[in-house]
Order: C-alpha cells, then sequence, then structure tokens
C-alpha cells in the first residue's frame, strides 16, 4: 500500500474531462481532495491524498502524465508575513493544531510551524491577512 | 495631597517626571497603596490597539490648473469611493468603504480583503495613490476630469479624523446559533464555537479613566504613531452603564472622537484590515496619559483585569435582533487565560485587540514623556461623565407613507 500526498497541475484542455473516476475505477485509489482550484479555459491546481496498492499507485501517475497532467510533490506551507501580523490573537482560538499560542510573557502570537497541519483555517480569520499559504 | 497638570508639566521639562505604564502601576498601587502611589508617580500610560469603524481620514487636494469642483462629484482613491459632499478639493475618506467592484457579500462570506483602511495604511506609508475624480464643471471650476498619482507629501492637508474609537469597554461575542456567522467580532462557529473579545483591559484608556475625570475635549495623545487630539466625545457615547464600585463600567460605555496630522504617523499603527463575511476596517493604535493628580486617580489607574467585566453577548440571534439581556459577565484576567465557561461549556477565547500592541503603544508614550518631547494638556472642556443623562438609544423609525 502507499498513500502519497502530490500537486496536480491540469492543462486546460483537460478540465472538463472525468479524471478523478478513472483513477478510482481503473486503479481503485481512494481519493482525498485537499484543494481544487479549478475553472473554464484555465490550469486547474489540485492537491490530493492518493491511496492505494502500489504498481496501480505508478500505474495511475504514468496514466496522468500520459494525458498532460504536471505531478509535483506536495510541499505546503503556511507563512506568516511578520510585518503585518499585530499579534491580535484572533487566528489562535480558530487554529485547531495549537500551532498559533499566546506567549504567557511578551503576549506576542507565536507560531508553532512545526505544528502547522496546513489548514488554512487561520488565514481568512486574520485581519491584516498576515497569514498566507505556499505551495 | 494633590498636583496640577502645570506641576507635571514642569516636571517633565526638568526631566523629573516619574512615568509608568497602566500595566506597571498595577504592582505599584498594589504594594504601596493609593496614597503613596499619588505621591509618587506622575504619569500613567495607557494604550489600545484594535480595529475601529468609524475611523478615517480627510484630505485637501490642492487645486488643479484648470481648477476641477470635486464636489458635488466623485472621487476614487484606489478605485474606494471618497466622499466629496464638500469644497471643490476637500475628500473625506472611510476605513470601511470598498470599490464598487467589489462583490462584499455577494458570495458569502466575502473577504473584504481592500477597503478605506488599507487606502490609509499605504498613503501613510508614502505609497502613491491612484486618484480618479469627475466634477460636473462650472464657470470658474471648468474641469470636469482628474487622473492622477497622489502621495500624502503632496497634498495641503491630511488628517485623521475618527468619530469613534478607544470603546470603554466592549461585549464578548458568542454565537448559540447552530451555523457559524461572521460578525464584526470575527468568526463565529456555532453552539459556542467560540468567544471573541476585543480590549485592551487594564492597559486601555477609558479604563483607567472610569469617569472620564482627566480625559476630555483637547486632551493630547499618542495616535496612529504621532500626535492626535481628544475632539469631542465619540459617537454612541454611552456613561450611564451601570459601574462596579471601582468606576470600571460592565458593558460598552464611553467613547472618544480623535483627530490628528496623519502626515506625522505611521503604517504599522494604522493598518488596514480585513473582517470575513464582514467588512473592511483600519486597526487604529491609540495611547493616552492620565496625569495621577490625587489619590483617587492613583486608585483608578491601578484597575487590573481581574477587576474588569465585559458582558458575553449572543451573536447568533440576539445581537443583530437587539433583544436584551446577556449570558452572564467574565473577567478581562478569565478572557486572557484562553478559557470561559458560558452555559456551562467551557469555551475558547480569541482577542482582536493586540494586547502587546498596546503595551508598545504605552512604552512609547511613557518614553515621549520622559524625553520631554511630549507634555501633558488640560482639557478645554469634560465629555459628558455619568450623571449627564447622555445615553445611546435606537432610532425611532417612522414610516413614511406613500401618498
Amino acid at each position: 500500500m502507499i498513500s502519497k500526498k502530490s500537486v496536480f497541475k491540469f492543462p486546460h484542455t483537460l478540465v472538463d474531462k472525468p479524471v478523478m473516476s478513472h483513477l478510482v475505477k481503473e486503479y481503485g485509489l481512494d481519493i482525498n481532495i485537499l484543494k481544487a482550484s479549478i475553472t473554464p479555459n484555465e490550469e486547474g491546481l489540485m492537491v490530493l491524498g492518493l491511496t492505494g496498492k502500489k504498481e496501480e499507485y505508478a500505474k495511475a501517475i504514468k496514466y496522468l502524465q500520459g494525458i498532460g497532467v504536471k505531478v509535483e510533490p506536495f510541499k505546503h506551507d503556511i507563512v506568516r508575513d511578520e510585518k503585518r501580523c499585530t499579534h491580535c490573537g484572533a487566528c489562535v482560538v480558530i487554529c485547531p493544531a495549537d500551532s498559533l499560542v499566546v506567549d504567557e510573557q511578551t503576549k506576542k502570537i507565536n507560531f508553532v510551524e512545526s505544528k502547522c497541519i496546513a489548514c488554512e483555517l487561520c488565514l481568512p480569520v486574520c485581519p491584516p491577512r498576515a497569514m498566507r499559504a505556499h505551495y | 495631597m494633590s498636583k496640577t497638570i502645570q506641576e507635571i508639566n514642569e516636571k517633565i521639562k526638568k526631566g523629573h517626571a516619574v512615568v509608568v505604564t497602566a500595566e506597571e502601576m498595577i504592582d505599584i498601587v498594589e504594594q504601596k497603596g493609593a496614597a503613596k502611589a499619588a505621591q509618587e508617580v506622575d504619569v500613567v500610560t495607557t494604550g489600545t490597539f484594535g480595529p475601529m469603524c468609524s475611523s478615517g481620514i480627510y484630505l485637501n487636494l490642492g487645486h488643479t490648473k484648470p481648477r476641477i469642483k470635486i464636489g458635488g462629484g466623485t472621487c476614487y482613491l484606489n478605485d474606494v469611493p471618497a466622499y466629496c459632499g464638500f469644497a471643490a478639493v476637500d475628500v473625506y475618506l472611510g476605513c470601511t468603504q470598498t470599490p464598487d467592484y467589489d462583490p462584499r457579500n455577494t458570495n458569502h462570506p466575502g473577504d473584504f480583503k481592500y477597503g478605506g483602511g488599507h487606502v490609509i495604511e499605504e498613503l501613510v506609508a508614502g505609497k502613491d495613490i491612484k486618484l480618479v475624480a469627475t466634477a460636473y464643471g462650472t464657470d470658474c471650476y471648468p474641469r470636469k476630469k482628474l487622473e492622477t498619482w497622489l502621495n500624502i507629501k503632496d497634498v495641503n492637508e491630511a488628517v485623521l479624523f475618527n468619530p469613534r474609537n478607544a470603546y470603554q469597554n466592549y461585549n464578548v461575542a458568542v454565537n448559540l446559533s447552530e451555523k457559524i456567522i461572521y460578525t464584526y467580532m470575527g468568526t463565529l462557529r456555532a453552539n459556542l464555537g467560540n468567544a471573541n473579545y476585543c480590549s485592551a483591559g487594564q492597559l486601555s484608556p477609558l479604563l483607567n479613566d472610569p469617569l472620564y475625570k482627566t480625559i476630555g475635549i483637547g486632551t493630547k495623545i499618542f495616535l496612529g504613531g504621532g500626535i492626535g487630539y481628544v475632539a469631542w466625545n465619540g459617537t454612541q457615547h454611552n456613561p450611564g452603564i451601570k459601574r462596579k464600585e471601582n468606576g470600571t463600567p460592565i458593558a460598552p460605555a464611553g467613547t472618544l472622537a480623535l483627530i490628528g496630522d496623519l502626515k506625522q504617523m505611521k503604517p504599522q499603527w494604522l493598518v488596514g484590515s480585513s473582517f470575513q463575511g464582514y467588512g473592511a476596517t483600519l486597526t487604529v493604535g491609540v495611547g493616552i496619559p492620565i496625569p495621577i493628580l490625587n489619590e483617587e486617580m492613583a486608585r483608578y489607574t491601578g484597575v487590573k483585569d481581574s477587576e474588569i467585566f465585559a458582558p458575553i453577548v449572543d451573536y447568533g440571534t440576539n445581537y443583530p435582533n437587539v433583544i436584551p439581556g446577556n449570558l452572564g459577565e467574565v473577567s478581562y484576567a478569565q478572557l486572557r487565560s484562553g478559557k470561559i465557561t458560558v452555559q456551562g461549556k467551557e469555551v475558547h477565547t480569541g482577542s482582536l485587540s493586540s494586547y502587546s500592541k498596546a503595551r508598545e503603544i504605552a512604552e512609547t508614550l511613557k518614553d515621549w514623556i520622559k524625553k520631554n518631547e511630549f507634555q501633558l494638556t488640560q482639557p478645554v472642556t469634560n465629555i459628558p461623565g455619568p450623571d449627564s443623562g447622555t445615553t445611546f438609544k435606537l432610532l425611532k423609525e417612522r414610516p413614511i407613507s406613500e401618498n
């Protein structure tokens, strides 16, 4: 068995084709969609967690590359723009991973990157929009 | 024993004044008592840094050649509409205004990633702002269209003028409903998912002078990183709210209208902000010095988070429908501990006002006073106090008949 997160970039010609169902039907993969942004006439981007048999997974990747999908390793980082952060604490109550915490001494908000699960919940609740996602 | 503001200013000039922050004053009053603290301390500095929606700027753009009368026309600053119902080249930009093309809440919850507050931050930062204006044209002001880059250093006046800032205490917002809501108190998750609050508590200006004994019209302050003044009481000023024995109100009460020269302010203290599903705004830094004229002022400024209480309000149903009552009260010490108990449930708390920045403001103001870069002012007159009869009313609607 293999379980792997990857970034898939679709050319606009594939955006209206049923690619995902093919992965399920032909290769028996489980698909977990972590992020998807696909708009007509533009490139689509998906972050997927694929789980299945090792050889079937390899065949699936080969199939995707064959039809023009770019497959890249998943490197997802949430970064904080230190200049914009006002240390208010609006993110602390929303963060499910205890990655954003109040420092008892300084009362500043510490961002513990090692605990971040990249759920992105902090992005829209940050008033100065200091939290950003990088792929 | 009491002191006057003049006497304190003499000490400041000589470099002898004892200046402490409202946080430092807590220990001094606790250890030495209010009488001794009043003898030793001359000034207590306060600070607050939170989103304040009733904020904005007015500009005098300077006349063009030929002249244009933007008054009565339209004016956009970085695509954000400014109010032009004044003379030819005076415009006012409010921090919650959004560009006409912003989808706002059409696709709920909207992002509100750019608005008047962001324009103000960029202007203060010295960035060029795109100005597009139209006019109807007159004999003395013939021009009808103006498109130019604008920089703060080139305008005649740039003034921050905020009708309501520095709320004396505020609600703790929770959501009793079964769906997530997006409010000016942040995102509130369903079924008491979180509790958000917004006050600097023991560092907050009006909680350290709860009965407005020294803060009045004309009081010189730290505003947006520069110098400002209290112009008037703020809108919705509501001094008659019930108070604890220490004078602090148990719900939102007093407010201040503030004014100051934008040209000497700093972008780090005027930050364009976005509340998902609610709107754009400006996070404003305010710091007010409190002269310790007597024992009473020492006692007030010694107030601590455990002695200041805020009401817990349901923003799911009660707040939008103006249903009175609350779900109990909690102290700022409890709020800062990270969790409170509401209706028997443990609820995590989130702050919208930056305590660390409030502290930085109080420290900065302390530093200015110690270096004799800032002296205290005697208010011209007081703002309405608890016994003034000033209240905060709902709009009394009277239907306009069709015929």
